[in-house]
């Protein structure tokens, strides 16, 4: 059938069944191969995007339920937030083989959103959902602090 | 009010001994028992108002101390999933039940189950005074009924929750591979009313050798023999 969607502020009309899920539709469908597919089954975090906000992992969102609501994506991520964990992460280097940044950021980002100034446990809790292979997490907290204005230069 | 004035008229012209009380009527018409769960009907012949009370709970702790409701009232801030192993990711109950600021409950649980992942629109934790991990039975009668530790609630609101909230409802439909909690929300509604009725008493604290209320981290919640495992990494 077909869905229309809000990507990153665009429309998109897509033929897919209402119970794929929102993760296939964005690589297989839009061609929109930033947010990943790890585990399949949201236990990762490699394919976090936001949904009116909220982050969400594609893998297990149906693309149904995302109908008329506001999916961000990696490749659209914007606003003072973005734009201090962008600048961060590079001066960082965080990324070792990189396959799960883009799902660490969007949730980074959304914790930024939600606690400006976040704590050692707020990382924690916040990130605790996004797994790295590469173990980049002291980078990542020390990125997120930076990002947050609190971090060493 | 209209509603209410035929009531009262005639509150006055019989008299009312409990006038301005709400107390709990018996089950009109008792549901069979099914899936686990003791219908109302077979706990009439135990003749001691206080032990067909304490039996009525006791048969409510089987939905009460089943993973489908223990799993979102835990005794930390780590709520338990399938059988009652620790939840995987290592999400948190947060300030509002609905998780940690960037790893909210949301972030994976849907509006309905998806696949292995259990929805509902009202997915959240239970309060941290909510809790009943681990406690015994008596625990748990005495905690529901304290509107200091359920939320607030009198004993009809507390009815209601039980026979009618949409996410407790979820103990009954739970995605396939999980284990429903025993009987129906309906039957279950039933033994809670009933229960009220008949005084709303409480089983015994257990003495001796049984498992008393549990003070462990969900550290040491073991996983069941059998449950397939979840992934054990963390990001932390």
């Amino acid at each position: 059938m077909s869905i229309t969607l809000t990507i990153n502020g665009e429309e998109h009309e897509v033929e897919a069944a209402p119970d794929t899920p929102l993760l296939w539709v964005l690589r297989d469908h839009l061609g929109l191969t930033g947010t990943k597919y790890g585990c399949g089954v949201a236990q990762c975090g490699a394919c976090t995007v936001h949904v009116d906000g909220v982050p969400r992992r594609a893998c297990v969102a149906p693309v149904g339920s995302v109908a008329g609501k506001a999916v961000v994506t990696i490749e659209g991520v914007s606003g003072p937030e973005a734009d201090a964990v962008r600048e961060a992460w590079t001066e960082l280097a965080v990324p070792q083989c990189g396959y799960c940044q883009s799902g660490q950021i969007m949730s980074a980002v959304a914790l930024l959103k939600s606690r400006p100034s976040p704590s050692d446990d707020d990382i924690d809790r916040g990130m605790a959902g996004n797994i790295c292979r590469c173990a980049t997490y002291v980078r990542i907290r020390r990125a997120i602090k930076q990002a947050a204005g609190e971090g060493e230069r | 009010m209209s509603r209410w004035l035929p009531c009262a008229l005639l509150m006055l012209a019989i008299g009312c001994d409990d006038c301005g009380e709400d107390e709990p009527e018996p089950v009109a018409d008792p549901l069979p028992g099914t899936a686990g769960l003791r219908s109302v009907a077979d706990f009439a012949d135990i003749a001691d108002e206080e032990a067909r009370s304490v039996a009525l709970f006791e048969e409510m702790g089987k939905v009460l101390t089943h993973p489908r409701c223990v799993n979102c009232h835990p005794i930390g801030e780590r709520p338990l999933q399938r059988a009652g192993e620790p939840h995987q990711p290592h999400v948190v109950r947060g300030e509002d039940g609905h998780g940690a600021p960037g790893l909210p409950c949301a972030s994976c649980h849907g509006e309905s189950h998806f696949r292995t992942v259990p929805g509902n629109p009202e997915w959240h934790l239970a309060p941290a005074e909510m809790a009943w991990e681990g406690k015994s039975l008596a625990a748990i009668c005495g905690q529901i009924q304290d509107p200091e530790r359920n939320g607030g609630k009198d004993m009809e609101a507390l009815l209601e929750h039980m026979e009618s909230d949409a996410l407790v409802a979820y103990g009954w439909d739970p995605p396939e591979h999980l284990e429903p909690a025993p009987g129906s929300q309906a039957l279950f509604g039933q033994l809670a009313r009933q229960w009220a009725a008949t005084g709303a008493h409480c089983p015994p604290e257990p003495t001796g050798d049984v498992e008393g209320p549990a003070e462990a981290s969900e550290d040491e919640v073991s996983p069941e023999a059998g449950e397939a495992s979840a992934p054990t990494e963390k990001a932390e």
